[in-house]
Order: C-alpha cells, then structure tokens, then sequence
C-alpha cells in the first residue's frame, strides 16, 4: 500500500531531518510510529499524506509514484486517507454534525445516504448530544473525538493519526484506541503517531521508530 | 456502519449519556459568508461601475450628438458668390442658384437674401448694415438628398462656369474635425473604462487574497478531507461573484438614476436659453433605450470580471496553500 525507497527530508537549505527511510506499510496492517519529539514523526505522517513532497527518494503510495502527480490526483488519493492531527481542525462554523461529515459532503454525495451513518458514528463516539455544537464550546476530548469521527467516517484505506490520545484522559485514550483497533479490524491500514509507551503497551503491534531522522522497524 | 455496530465491533461511548433526537443537517456553508470581508468590495466594485457606466453614457451622448450635428452638416453644400470687379453679383447669385437646381442629388436651394446676409453679419458689425457699401458675398445653401451619391466636382464646374467668383464648401473638413473629436472622445472613455477595469481586478485581487488569507485554516481542511482545488474555488467564486453582481447592479443602477434624471431635467429646462444650450452641446441629453442596454450590460460585465480575477487570484493562492 505504502513503499518508501531511500526516501530523504530537508526544510529548505537545512540539514536532513528524515534520512534514508526505508519502508513499507501493508494494507490492512496496525503500526505505531513512535520517537523522541522532535524526531520527526509529523513530518513524516504529511509526506504520507502527501502535503510535503520528499527532497529524495521514491514514494509510492496505492501504487503510485507521488513525485508524479498532479494536484486533482493528489486530492482524489487523499480521499482514500483519513488523518487526525493533534490541533484536530476542526471548521469552527460548522457543528460536529456538518464536520463530520464533510469528507460526504466534499465527494458530492447526497446528504440521505449518509446522514444516518454520521449520526450513527457521532453516537458511537459519545457525541450523540453534541451533534449541532460548534467546536469552540466543544471540550478537548470532545473534538479530539470528532476528529477522529471525521477521518474514519468514509472508511478510509489507510489512517494516519498524529497524537490521538494527546487531548484525553487515559480511559477514554484506551477507548479511542480500541476505536482505532476494530477499525483496523475492517480493513483500513493504521498509522499512529505517539510518545506515549503507555498507550503503545497496550496493543501488541508493529513499532517504526524514528531516532535521529532514520526510521528502525520493530515487527 | 449498523452492521459493525451489530457485531459490537465499536465501542459506543455516548451509551453513558443520554441520547437526543438527531437534528442534525448541512446548514452551514464550505465557505462562511461573514468570512469574506466583502461589504468594502461591494463598495469598490459600486464605485468603479459608476465610473465606467458615467464614461460610457457621456461616450454615448457625445457620439449621438456628433452624429447627429455630421448629418445635419453632411446634408448641406454652402456657396458662396463672392463680389468681383466688373460682374454683378446678383445675377451670379441667380445663375449659381439655377446651375445647382439642374444638378442631380440636390433637393433644395436657398440663396440668402440681401437682409438674411446682413443678419448673419449682424452680430459683428451691427444692426442697420448696408451691404451695398461692402464687398460681402452672396450665401446660397444647398440641401443634399441623404444617402445618394453626389458628383461635388461636377457642380464645383457648374458653379465655375456660372461666376468665376464663387466657392462649394461641402464642410468636410468640419466633418473631419467632428470625427477627429468624436474618436478622441470615444478613445478616451475606452481609456477610462480601460483603467477602471484594471483597478477593479487589483481591488478583487487584493480582497480575494485577503479572503483567501483569512481563510486559510478551511482551505486547509478542505485538501485533507480530498477537496480538490476547483471544489474549493468554486465556493469562494460563488462569494465573488454574488459581491461582484452587488456591486455592479448598485454602481451601475446609480449610473442610470443619474443618466434618467438628467435626462428629466433636460426636459424641463426645454425651451430656456440654458436647455438649449445644452440641447446644441449634448442633443437631447438622451441615451435612449439601447444606451440603457449598454449601461446594464457593462455592469454584468463588471461583475464577471470580479468573478474571473477572483478564480485566478484563488487558483494561484491555492497552488500556495497545502
């Protein structure tokens, strides 16, 4: 699904902070990324979904070469991945309902065929009673969870999430994990970023660990 | 997602709270309308619409009133028998006057008397002339039949032949002149409206840009969520050019209050030494129905041109936002 080959990152004239990754995510598979902070680990989750281009080195994601592709191909790949970042963006104008379900409303889907599966995935998250909130009045874990809700919310291929847990406390951290855990399950592809041993020690999984800009693989 | 739900695959979080009808619907826009900063856009938009809509009209009175004043000239042929030593001018007058009746085309000859002579002079030399006393030629004005052609050098040789004295002006250097004035009036107002329209793509460029800026945050959203870069200018243009339509339905209704009322005023100073002034500079001060049709389709214009420089200040702005 994923193939990175020799793969280097460099913010403009600065030194390399990812050096010669080597690697490949299967589908269907669950894999922590882990790492001192600083090491890398956002950086490397936006060349997976294409918002950095790498300085070197071949990406190939869904069997395409992506130093290849236009900007519409770019767009339609990144339908097929959910991501969750740690700042959660979240449109502030729109209710938990409508962010939700933005990946529906961006693909041109009619609202009544997914209206019921929004709603049916808010419940399931505990956001239930806070369907038509705006995210300003939502608590952290509250949007932490929408974010979530809105990255999986069209079964994507592969989901990438940058510190899922960072905003929660540990009940609910251990919660939204399980949530990411049976969504594996279905078939999508997990990537999560976190420092957090703890959450990782909780699921026995692949580790890829980035240390001084090279990524190691524990199986 | 039932299904997964009747396998318990997902943990049910809100079990813990109680649960309340959904209401929930897409009401709210991509784009927030209050986002787009757009009231001072309008305002540009209004005022530049005016601009051009008050070139184009004073465009379009100055180039009716000329045409109108070039045909008026264009129809008339003016002789003139000047006095010579030796030669009656009377009988010249007469005979040019019966030469130019023989010349096909020609569908009125009016040789000015003796006293129409002296009050054409009058402004300048006073009442009670006696034109015996002077060497002043004789006029003879000759109407055209519009739109047939006219041999002007076959009566230029009639009228030699009958007085030696005398001289066809057919006005065209006049009529040069007008066209002359009428191009560099026609010219400057595309000018003008050419300038207008260059500052109205650099105030939407700005405020598209500004927008753009302002919303940055969505737009990124947006791309994570698989908007593609036309989805996501589609809905800012639809902003645009609503702004555009207001602005230029506002400047250019302005434009034609201003020309309709003008026009009324015309009217009631009618018949005054002030209205007919204004009636001799400027026609009617009317710029009758199709005048209307230019001013509303230069304000369409407008707006289209805010919607076009928004799409492509968006792309470029786009093309920077990850």
């Amino acid at each position: 699904m994923v193939r990175f080959e020799n793969v280097g990152l460099r913010y403009g004239l600065g030194p390399e902070i990812l050096r010669d990754l080597n690697f490949q995510i299967p589908a269907h598979s669950f894999q922590f990324l882990t790492g001192p902070s600083g090491a890398g680990k956002t950086s490397l989750l936006k060349l997976l979904f294409l918002s950095l281009r790498p300085t070197r080195g071949l990406v190939n994601l869904f069997s395409h070469d992506v130093s290849l592709l236009s900007k519409d191909e770019i767009a339609d790949l990144r339908k097929r991945i959910g991501i969750v970042l740690q700042d959660f963006r979240l449109l502030d104008h729109m209710t938990t309902y409508e962010n939700v379900a933005l990946p529906f409303r961006v693909m041109g889907r009619n609202e009544s065929s997914y209206r019921k599966e929004v709603i049916d995935l808010l419940r399931w998250v505990g956001l239930g009673e806070r369907m038509d909130a705006l995210p300003p009045i939502l608590s952290g874990g509250e949007k932490q969870r929408a974010a979530i809700a809105r990255a999986v919310i069209s079964r994507p291929q592969l989901l990438l999430a940058d510190e899922p847990t960072g905003s929660v406390d540990p009940t609910l951290g251990r919660r939204l994990l399980r949530l990411f855990i049976e969504l594996n399950k279905s078939g999508t592809a997990v990537i999560i970023a976190t420092h957090d041993i703890a959450l990782m020690d909780q699921y026995d999984a692949r580790r890829l660990v980035l240390h001084q800009g090279r990524l190691h693989v524990y199986e | 997602m039932s299904r997964i739900d009747q396998r318990g695959v997902f943990v049910d979080l809100g079990q813990e709270r109680p649960q309340v009808p959904a209401r929930a619907r897409n009401m709210s826009p991509i784009v927030p309308r209050a986002s787009i900063h757009g009231r001072a856009l309008v305002v540009v938009v209004a005022i530049m619409t005016f601009l051009a809509s008050m070139t184009t009209g004073a465009v379009l009175l100055v180039s009716a009133s000329a045409s109108e004043w070039q045909s008026d000239v264009a129809s008339e042929i003016t002789i003139q028998v000047r006095p010579q030593a030796g030669r009656d001018i009377e009988r010249d007058a007469a005979a040019v006057a019966a030469a130019m009746q023989g010349q096909p085309g020609i569908v009125e000859v009016r040789p000015f008397t003796k006293d129409e002579s002296a009050k054409l002079l009058e402004p300048w030399l006073g009442s009670g002339l006696s034109l015996e006393e002077l060497p002043v030629p004789r006029v003879i004005v000759a109407r055209v039949q519009p739109g047939t052609p006219f041999d002007l050098a076959a009566l230029r040789s009639r009228v030699a032949q009958a007085a030696p004295g005398a001289s066809v002006d057919d006005h065209r250097a006049w009529i040069e002149r007008m066209r002359s004035m009428t191009g560099a009036t026609v010219l400057a107002g595309l000018g003008i409206i050419g300038l207008v329209i260059v500052a109205t793509i650099i105030s939407v460029s700005f405020a598209t840009r500004g927008a753009m800026a302002a919303n940055r945050p969505i737009v990124e959203v947006l791309h994570f969520v698989g908007a593609g870069d036309r989805y996501i200018a589609n809905h800012f243009l639809r902003h645009f050019l609503r702004l555009g339509l207001q602005g230029g339905v506002l400047g250019g209704g302005l434009a034609m209050l201003f020309f309709g009322f003008s026009e009324s005023i015309a009217g009631w100073f009618s018949g005054t030494p002030v209205g007919d002034q204004f009636a001799a500079l400027l026609g009617t001060f009317s710029l009758r129905p199709s005048g209307y049709v230019v001013l509303a389709a230069q304000a369409v214009m407008i707006a289209a041109i805010t919607a076009v420089a928004a799409r492509q200040t968006l792309f470029a702005t786009l093309n920077d936002i990850e």
